[in-house]
């Protein structure tokens, strides 16, 4: 009953205060908790003689939104995919909330560490069925009412039975995200959310994503081939390039210097 | 027409294949025309396949004065062999052979021996290898269809397999509807073969036990048998198959190694498996 417990508060007057209203603002100082969630030590993925992630150390604190930034095939994908144990690092590990994750059942750390994709890949059937998916692999229903408050957070209230193929692709990403929140994550890694949509859904989706992470507290890593959206979602970022961690700072800062290598 | 001219029965029988074999290379330049060219497969398939079933019948001739147990030492060999030809069907899944191998043996192998103690399946010789071979050869086809529609539908669907994972699903469950799928489609054969016995096609089994002087509504009967026992055997090779092959497409960790391009660099199969 993890999910649910950690679901609750959607329907509950105990919502942390930068619940309601716009987009919160991304100052790193409203975080009390600076507990490190997320750490990986010299993370290294190798694939046929290429280090597509080379030798990555960094610390995540507890509500954090990390940007992920860097040249096209720089390795930025191949580094989130390894956070969530979706590929086999090399050489390496991760540690989440201070457990090394291959102690962890791949179910259970998937479970804590959400995911939400580039292409929001929807199973067939409706918006409901998509967000009740990943807590029935635990034997877990989600209520009705816990999919309304999910949907509304996502601004998609009443649209729990639609078909998922009658969905716009900005839709269709909101479906994806309130899915991944659904399971009730700690911390949530975003491949490219916006790159698929287009500007006026970019937009809207990258303002939701930021009050979404903030209104469930969540831990982010985002990436992101636009410095000036790293900027703009995150508060530090990472630049990685040939697979190397080339520097970490603030998102303005590494950001500017993205956009200058790009 | 042929036996006109040829009255010798090997002659004749040589002649024989010489036609039929006339059209298949007619059918060959029809589909080079069409710029489809299968004429290495289609020349080597015909080499093989006669070569291997005029071997056979000297092998019969040989088996005839032998014991049973020889029957089932043949039969083995052919389910190696046909695992062999099937594991070519999965190219880019490691294991593919042992996974054929052992839904083979699973599957034709079990139906045989369950027949053959129940004595539906007559124990000589003659009976026992006609009989197992096409067995082995339709849970052949089945495997054959299982490993490559589970193969398409996995690397079609790699990401709704990958969104499956990353939400908390085993590896079951999120290959569990292209599973299926594979089976399904395997057993397509063996199932219209039952649907259309008898009205769409009369196994030639049926002619030789009419000839052979059986009673012809117990020669109509036992091609049911037969039938059945092909669905059976298929049904059973796939789901062995279907669940061998699942294991080899992740790793112990619950990673997706089949992902188009994932034997090139970069792509999933060179992850290290822990």
């Amino acid at each position: 009953m993890i999910a649910q417990q950690q679901l609750h508060f959607l329907l509950t007057d105990t919502v942390p205060s930068r619940r309601n209203g716009s987009v919160p603002p991304k100052d790193e100082t409203i975080r009390e908790d600076r507990t490190i969630v997320l750490k990986t030590e010299h993370l290294t993925r190798v694939v046929f003689g290429k280090r597509l992630v080379d030798d990555i150390t960094i610390a995540i604190e507890k509500g954090e939104v990390v940007a992920v930034v860097g040249p096209s095939g720089s390795g930025k994908s191949s580094f989130l995919r390894l956070l969530n144990r979706l590929d086999e690092p090399t050489t390496g590990t991760v540690y989440l909330e201070g457990a090394d994750y291959r102690q962890l059942a791949p179910r259970v750390l998937r479970r804590r560490v959400g995911m939400v994709t580039q292409i929001p890949y929807l199973f067939p059937g409706t918006v409901a069925d998509n967000l009740r998916y990943g807590p029935r692999q635990r034997g877990e229903n989600l209520s009705e009412q816990i999919i309304e408050a999910l949907l509304d957070q996502v601004g998609l209230a009443d649209r729990a039975e639609s078909d998922v193929a009658n969905l716009s692709g900005g839709e269709a990403q909101r479906v994806s995200l309130a899915r991944a929140i659904a399971n009730g994550p700690t911390v949530l890694l975003m491949d490219e959310p916006t790159s698929a949509l287009d500007e006026e859904s970019k937009l809207e989706v990258e303002a939701l994503i930021l009050k979404v992470v903030r209104q469930n507290a969540l831990t982010c890593v985002i990436v992101s081939h636009d410095p000036a959206q790293a900027a703009r979602i995150a508060g530090r970022a990472v630049m990685i390039k040939a697979g190397r961690l080339e520097k970490v700072g603030p998102a303005a800062e590494i950001g500017h210097v993205a956009r200058f290598l790009s | 027409m042929l036996q006109d001219f040829f009255h010798n029965q090997w002659a004749l029988g040589a002649a024989q294949a010489a036609a039929s074999a006339l059209l298949v290379l007619a059918v060959m330049l029809l589909a080079r025309r069409r710029k489809i060219h299968l004429e290495r497969e289609m020349i080597v398939a015909l080499v093989r396949g006669l070569v291997q079933i005029v071997a056979v019948g000297s092998v019969f001739i040989v088996l005839l004065r032998r014991p049973a147990w020889t029957g089932m030492a043949l039969l083995a060999a052919m389910i190696v062999a046909a695992a062999r030809i099937s594991a070519g069907r999965a190219k880019g899944i490691p294991g593919t052979f042992p996974v054929s191998l052992c839904a083979m043996a699973a599957g034709s192998g079990c139906v045989i021996v369950l027949m053959m103690l129940a004595g539906v399946i007559d124990t000589t010789i003659t009976s026992l290898v006609p009989l197992g071979s096409m067995l082995i050869y339709n849970a052949m086809n089945a495997n054959s269809l299982t490993l490559n529609r589970f193969r398409a539908e996995v690397e079609s669907h790699f990401g709704l397999v990958e969104t499956a994972l990353a939400l908390g699903a085993d590896s079951k469950d999120a290959v569990a509807p292209y599973s299926a799928v594979s089976f399904r489609t395997s057993l397509i054969p063996a199932v219209d073969s039952l649907k259309s016995l008898g009205i769409v096609w009369i196994p030639g089994l049926m002619g030789g036990m009419l000839l052979a002087g059986t009673d012809p509504i117990y020669a109509a009967v036992y091609q049911f048998v037969t039938i059945s026992m092909i669905l059976s055997s298929s049904g059973l090779t796939s789901l062995v198959s279907s669940v061998l092959i699942r294991a080899r497409a992740f790793s112990p960790a619950d990673q997706l190694l089949l992902r188009p391009g994932a034997s090139a660099p970069g792509g999933a199969l060179s992850a290290p498996p822990k």
